[in-house]
């Protein structure tokens, strides 16, 4: 139904386009025009098509909720007396009827009422809809098209549009900043009604198992968070382990030693790391690091757990070493020559140099790489999901399985979601204090960042 | 290159510091190599570990069974109509012409293991056979059917062949049918063109990557869609029009730091938001490509800033100058400059989109959908969930299946970045 009215709107203002620019084109002949024919063919179109998509929009977001409220007031006195679940559950089966699916008769006295209500409203609704939509576009047709003449600015107000487009456009990363942070707060408020919040960030007993029927006791599980934040840091620190010496060194290689051809080869080829997908990573990380790692800790006599924070971290390790060799090349290639030449004339070594002039010049610019690449390697989610643990395990040794936030949420969202639950609710606290903690750093880092690389401008 | 120290000695006898010294030079610049070394060996290590374990999946193992299409056996008619066909119990048919190819197969569960070394599909692929050329029925055929996903592993090496029965995916009487097979030539391996077309199965030798495929183009279709317009109209306020005032500055704030936003916070706010509030129908490419629009926006107003950064003010002036409006001037004069680095730009943005995991699994396209999606509005998987799911499952045979899964990711990539590149190179012009 919609798409058809989507299509007739396109189609009114494509004949708007047209009816629009012919009788511009007509106007040229007798006089001088203020606006271009096509411009006053796009103004109608505009016209035509923005208020009747808008209201096709609202229509289609706020019908079931409008009819749905109406089909409840319409119910018996008995209905309101139901308990919160068997009203949703009942209005559940009012909708399966009028959708006609047969099943579960439950056997309401009012619901067959009820559903043919629902229908021949839905269908009203679908005839107001097209007409209250075709009269729009069509009347916007008539009194757009009947303004076109010579001295009419048809150029201004579409330019106004335009402006207005991409005004919105710009705006939307600010909607989607507030819409992440509104809804993570949202259900988070959810969590803490049922999980007081200074057990959540203090607990030290993470197991999200909720019971499965109402008196299997209060076994409403353990929500204690630090668990699963240590883990994700002891995870993010043998990550950094990795790719912090790995990285830097390369960034060191690739800016003061490596000639401009063998550069020109192997930097692309490092930054390859960055394009893959990090799935691909899990996989590797879970099919051949975890069990390299295993076999080699075992020939060394240490117990290693198949899914060990050293595998994953190792992996995660790997997939940062681009973005720090990549941030540190660009802040050590910054540092000013002058100092470089300053050294040598000094008599010291390139090494030396480097060690003692560049690295302290470039110290806050490879910091913020470094946060960055922290940043990085706690948001991840598929690594960890793939080759991590999924127990909550409070442990600093990196030989044990340990999990983290993002592998809880992959866990709590996977399955069956209920929001009135804990276990699922869980997911959002995690992203609530995931998505600050990213936030912090990368300000951080990006300031830090920022203020060096105004030093030497 | 010739910098410092290092290289100036001349012909002078060295101190002992500056052995040193000398040393101490030689050993940083192996460390920075050894760095980049390490570096590009992992790539190597990974790059290896997928290709090895995943070119065989392109090659399926068949075997060759002798049929008997004999009426009595399918219990029809000697001129059957179709439906009769369609009533046919063909893994029956199946079962009873194995025990007369082998006769020497008494025990029950002996003739289980028998059947058990032929894909599941094999009924269905009698019965498309019967059905499509009735006249098969009374005559007998030679027909090659898949393997099963077990013996196919043995076959190729990918499954261990010498360790106890126990631990071995097919027994040791298995074993000797699957080597007298091959001594006999009733064996053979084809291409694996059902990996291209068919959805997932439950069985590895028939699953395949179509249904995902389609589900990724579409998702990317929908990201292209709103991102790419959205994003060169942003970048074009931000760049030509925003006045420098507190609005642009928060908006200018807010790019940069979604940019560093973990994925699976965007998957959140798809489900908080989009599922949710609105409604959305769950796992489908609309709702997908919706969530990763979000996250690829960042990119394209970056890159698409930097690219009109780069077209210089005299095309702005020039424009202005004779008499075009700001929007003439963008359209006619900035934007086809900034085309090729905006392309280039947009293109890498939907590449890291086409690898996104975590938030598709957020919005529920995790589910298993036989069918192939044909439209935005219906559950589908993508590329890398599909990879994710394989790698998750904990049969065999899906090993293969994940790295052929992830060396077709990778190729998609490899093409999408080639573009990119290619179009920058052709089209970038310098001031």
């Amino acid at each position: 139904m919609t798409i058809y009215l989507l299509a007739a709107i396109l189609l009114v203002s494509l004949s708007g386009f047209y009816i629009g620019k012919n009788r511009a084109s007509a106007l040229v002949v007798g006089a001088r025009i203020q606006s271009l024919p096509q411009y006053h063919g796009l103004r109608i179109a505009l016209w035509c098509g923005l208020p009747a998509l808008f209201l096709l929009g609202l229509w289609v977001v706020l019908e079931p909720f409008v009819i749905q409220s109406l089909v409840r007031n319409s119910l018996p006195p008995e209905f309101f007396n139901l308990s919160g679940d068997e009203a949703i559950l009942a209005m559940m089966e009012i909708s399966n009827l009028a959708q006609g699916i047969v099943g579960t008769q439950s056997g309401l006295p009012y619901a067959e009422q009820a559903a043919s209500l629902l229908i021949s409203m839905n269908q009203l609704s679908d005839y107001a809809m097209i007409v209250v939509v075709s009269v729009v576009s069509l009347s916007a047709l008539v009194v757009a098209q009947s303004k076109v003449t010579a001295d009419f600015p048809a150029l201004e107000s579409v330019e106004k549009a335009f402006n207005v487009f991409i005004f919105l456009s710009s705006a939307v990363a600010v909607l989607t900043t507030v819409a992440i942070v509104l809804s993570l707060l949202f259900e988070s408020f959810k969590f803490f009604e049922q999980v007081p919040l200074h057990e959540f960030l203090f607990g030290l007993k993470w197991n999200p198992q909720i019971a499965i029927r109402a008196d299997q006791g209060a076994s409403t599980g353990a929500f204690g968070a630090v668990p699963v934040f240590s883990g994700t840091l002891l995870i993010a620190f043998v990550a950094i382990l990795v790719a912090g010496p790995i990285g830097l060194a390369s960034a060191v290689y690739f800016a003061e030693y490596a000639n401009p051809r063998v550069r020109d080869v192997a930097k692309p080829t490092l930054e390859l790391l960055a394009g893959i997908p990090t799935v691909v990573y899990g996989f590797f990380a879970a099919l051949t690091v975890a069990p390299l790692v295993r076999e080699l800790g075992l020939s060394l006599g240490l117990a290693v757990e198949a899914r060990s924070a050293l595998a994953a971290g190792i992996v995660m390790g790997i997939m940062i070493i681009p973005f720090i060799s990549s941030l540190a090349d660009d802040v050590i290639t910054a540092v000013p020559q002058s100092l470089r030449e300053g050294s040598y004339a000094m008599g010291a070594t390139q090494s030396e140099t480097i060690k003692y002039v560049i690295f302290p010049a470039a110290l806050p610019g490879i910091v913020g790489a470094f946060l960055l690449a922290i940043s990085r390697a706690i948001g991840e989610t598929m690594i960890v999901a793939m080759a991590a643990g999924l127990n909550a395990n409070l442990t600093a040794n990196p030989l044990e399985n340990v999990t983290t936030v993002t592998v809880q949420i992959v866990v709590a969202l996977i399955g069956d979601q209920e929001f009135d639950d804990p276990k699922t609710l869980s997911a959002f606290a995690l992203g609530l204090i995931l998505f600050f903690m990213t936030l912090i750093l990368n300000v951080f880092a990006l300031m830090i960042v920022k203020r060096y690389r105004e030093q030497y401008e | 290159m010739n910098r410092g120290f290092s290289r100036t000695t001349g012909g002078k006898p060295l101190s002992s510091l500056n052995i040193r010294r000398q040393r101490a030079e030689r050993r940083f610049r192996r460390i920075g190599l050894f760095g980049v070394g390490l570096a590009l060996a992992s790539v190597l290590f990974l790059l290896g570990t997928i290709f090895s374990s995943g070119y065989s999946a392109f090659w399926r193992l068949h075997f060759a069974v002798d049929i008997d299409f004999d009426p009595v056996l399918m219990n029809v008619s000697s001129d059957p109509s179709l439906e009769e066909l369609r009533d046919v119990n063909y893994l029956s048919l199946f079962r009873k012409n194995l025990e007369r190819s082998y006769p020497e197969v008494k025990d029950r569960s002996e003739r289980r293991k028998l059947a058990q070394m032929f894909s599941e599909s094999v009924p269905d692929v009698l019965e498309s056979l019967v059905i499509s050329n009735p006249s098969l029925v009374g005559s007998k055929q030679r027909i090659w059917v898949l393997s099963s996903s077990s013996a196919e592993m043995i076959y190729k090496g990918a499954a261990p062949r010498d360790i106890e029965e126990k631990r071995r995916v097919l027994t040791d009487q298995q074993l000797t049918w699957l080597d007298q097979w091959h001594g006999e030539n009733l064996t053979r391996t084809r291409f694996n063109f059902r990996f291209f077309t068919s959805g997932p199965s439950r069985s590895p030798e028939l699953a395949g990557l179509g249904g995902a495929i389609v589900g990724s183009a579409l998702t990317l279709l929908v990201t292209l869609l709103i991102s790419f317009p959205m994003g060169v109209a942003a970048a074009i306020y931000l760049e030509e029009y925003a006045p420098k005032n507190r609005v642009s500055e928060i908006i200018e704030v807010n790019i940069n730091n979604l940019a560093a936003v973990p994925s699976i916070i965007f998957g959140l706010l798809g489900l908080a938001v989009l599922l949710n509030v609105f409604g959305l129908p769950r796992g489908t490419p609309l709702v997908g490509g919706i969530v990763l629009s979000l996250m690829t926006l960042p990119t394209i107003i970056i890159a698409s800033r930097a690219a009109l950064k780069a077209v210089p003010p005299s095309i702005r002036d020039g424009a202005l100058a004779m008499g075009a409006s700001p929007m003439q001037t963008i359209f006619h004069h900035v934007l086809p400059l900034a085309m090729p680095g905006i392309l280039t730009g947009s293109i890498i943005g939907l590449a890291q989109a086409l690898g996104e995991t975590a938030p598709l699994l957020m919005i529920g396209m995790f589910a298993f959908v036989a069918d192939t999606p044909s439209g935005i509005l219906d559950q589908a998987s993508s590329l890398p969930v599909q990879i994710y799911l394989w790698a998750e499952s904990s049969e065999r045979g899906y090993v293969e299946l994940t790295a052929a899964a992830i060396m077709i990711i990778l190729v998609f990539l490899v093409f999408m970045n080639l573009l990119a590149v290619f179009l920058r190179k052709k089209f970038e012009r310098r001031w």
